[in-house]
């Protein structure tokens, strides 16, 4: 029977959760790594064993996890993140120059076929690769060096590039988000890349539409439909149909289209799912109801689902990185809360139940489907 | 032998107990200290100093002998009583929040 691991960063530790294909009964381990910020953890789909992990500290830095065993046991590897050249300056708050300087990584992206390969999303905005399994990390400063690199502003969470897609078809192309930034796709495997933002709409920018300074929160891609995109922005959810050349908005009948996750059923390329939040100054559900929306058709229509989640007196919020599905039959999906919360639904979304429920506050949630 | 007091992520992260013992070959001063600790513990490295500038990272403190040394030229010579073995350099993480 297939088994699904459950990698979950926290800001206090990262912890691995298992269980077999039923996903009624969850071995947690952990934490690893006790203490630190644990922003990303996640595996290889060439080889599952392969797992990295970004670990970071404001007191000691950041490091890179590397584990061949499938989250057992770790190793350090490279943490030198050097800007290409002369980094220069992008957008501080108050739109005055700042120096770009390396913080933190917030993302890990496993190569879709070789296991030594690795991509890193950083802080202050960069997109960084190792070839050697984490050991060393170059950057793909085609990115960075993008024309409107000095007009890129940060987000209330710091300059991050957080999401990473690579495209199943065609691995010459990426797509990328940063906050405030927006998104961003190369063509020719990181040489050059072209803001793909046109149709995206962010009232606070002098000009609503202008080519960059989007607060984009999370993208995510079917893997069967490598040229359709779901966006959660700062505001609004959007789609596109050309790869990210041209965006609209599928808000529908949401709630509220504040949010940070938004994820892909692993069967069904027209369903999706987004955590509704209710704005960018109150960082939780309205209501107090903890309310995952699912759209079966791509957007615009949503439905709530509750049942398994609480539904009086939920503050947590749902951060980017922190929802995924597995993929089985009857699809799972996973996200964890700022309150420790890790919710797990085995029938796409109708139930839910807590797999675990006091970790500290979580960063991000990957699953792997093991044979 | 020089005796170095770790902060405890890091004595976790090296895999070390209690204060670790490091040769220094030539002048005791922060610098030789702390390249002797990181080629000893490679996984130390960027974890203390910057991986490029090599400066102090800003959250953490240097102290020996009762004195703050977290200032000092990395290449001060360090007190006898630290250079002698006697008195551990200490890697301190600095006290923030809560």
């Amino acid at each position: 029977m297939s088994k699904v691991r459950v990698l979950v960063g926290t800001r206090k530790g990262a912890f691995v959760l298992d269980s077999d294909g039923k996903r009624e009964k969850w071995e947690v381990s952990g934490p690893h790594f006790a203490g630190w910020e644990m922003y990303h953890v996640k595996g290889s789909p060439v080889d599952p064993n392969r797992v990295y992990a970004s670990q970071c500290s404001g007191w000691f830095g950041q490091l890179i996890q590397r584990s061949n065993d499938g989250g057992k046991t770790w190793k350090p590897v490279g943490n030198k993140f050097v800007y290409d050249g002369v980094p220069g300056t992008h957008q501080w708050y108050d739109g005055t120059p700042h120096p770009w300087e390396f913080k933190r990584v917030w993302h890990l992206e496993p190569s879709l076929s070789d296991p030594d390969t690795v991509y890193a999303g950083i802080e202050d905005a960069g997109l960084f690769r190792s070839s050697d399994a984490g050991q060393n990390w170059q950057e793909t400063s085609g990115l960075r060096g993008h024309g409107s690199g000095p007009r890129w502003q940060p987000g209330a969470g710091g300059l991050c590039l957080h999401s990473i897609i690579l495209d199943p078809s065609n691995p010459e192309r990426i797509f990328i988000a940063i906050s405030a930034a927006g998104a961003f796709r190369t063509d020719d495997g990181g040489k050059t890349w072209r803001p793909i933002n046109n149709g995206l709409k962010s009232p606070f920018l002098p000009d609503p539409t202008a080519e960059v300074g989007h607060c984009v929160h999370h993208i995510a891609m079917h893997p069967s439909r490598p040229g359709v995109l779901f966006m959660q922005k700062h505001w609004d959810v959007m789609r596109s149909d050309d790869a990210g050349d041209c965006w609209h908005e599928v808000s529908g009948n949401l709630p509220t289209d504040f949010g940070f996750v938004i994820d892909v059923h692993a069967h069904e390329p027209e369903t999706i799912y987004v955590v509704p939040i209710k704005s960018d100054s109150e960082h939780f559900p309205l209501d107090g109801k903890l309310r995952v929306y699912r759209s079966r058709t791509g957007g615009n229509e949503w439905e709530p689902l509750t049942k398994g989640l609480p539904q009086s007196d939920c503050y947590v919020n749902v951060l980017r990185d922190a929802m995924a599905v597995d993929s089985l039959d009857s699809c799972g999906v996973y996200f964890g809360t700022t309150g420790g919360q890790v919710y797990a639904s085995a029938d796409s979304g109708d139930s839910w139940m807590p797999i675990v429920r006091d970790l500290p506050a979580v960063l991000s949630v990957e699953v792997q489907t093991l044979p | 032998m020089i005796q170095v007091e770790l902060p405890a992520h890091l004595r976790t992260l090296a895999g070390v107990s209690g204060e670790v013992s490091i040769e220094v070959v030539g002048k005791v001063t922060q610098r030789s200290v702390l390249d002797a600790l990181e080629a000893r513990y490679p996984m130390l490295r960027g974890t203390i100093r910057d991986h490029v500038t090599r400066e102090r990272r800003p959250f953490l403190r240097f102290f020996a002998c009762q004195e703050d040394l977290s200032h000092e030229s990395p290449d001060a010579p360090l007190p006898d009583l630290v250079a002698s073995g006697k008195e551990p350099f200490l890697i301190i993480g600095a006290i923030a929040g809560g």
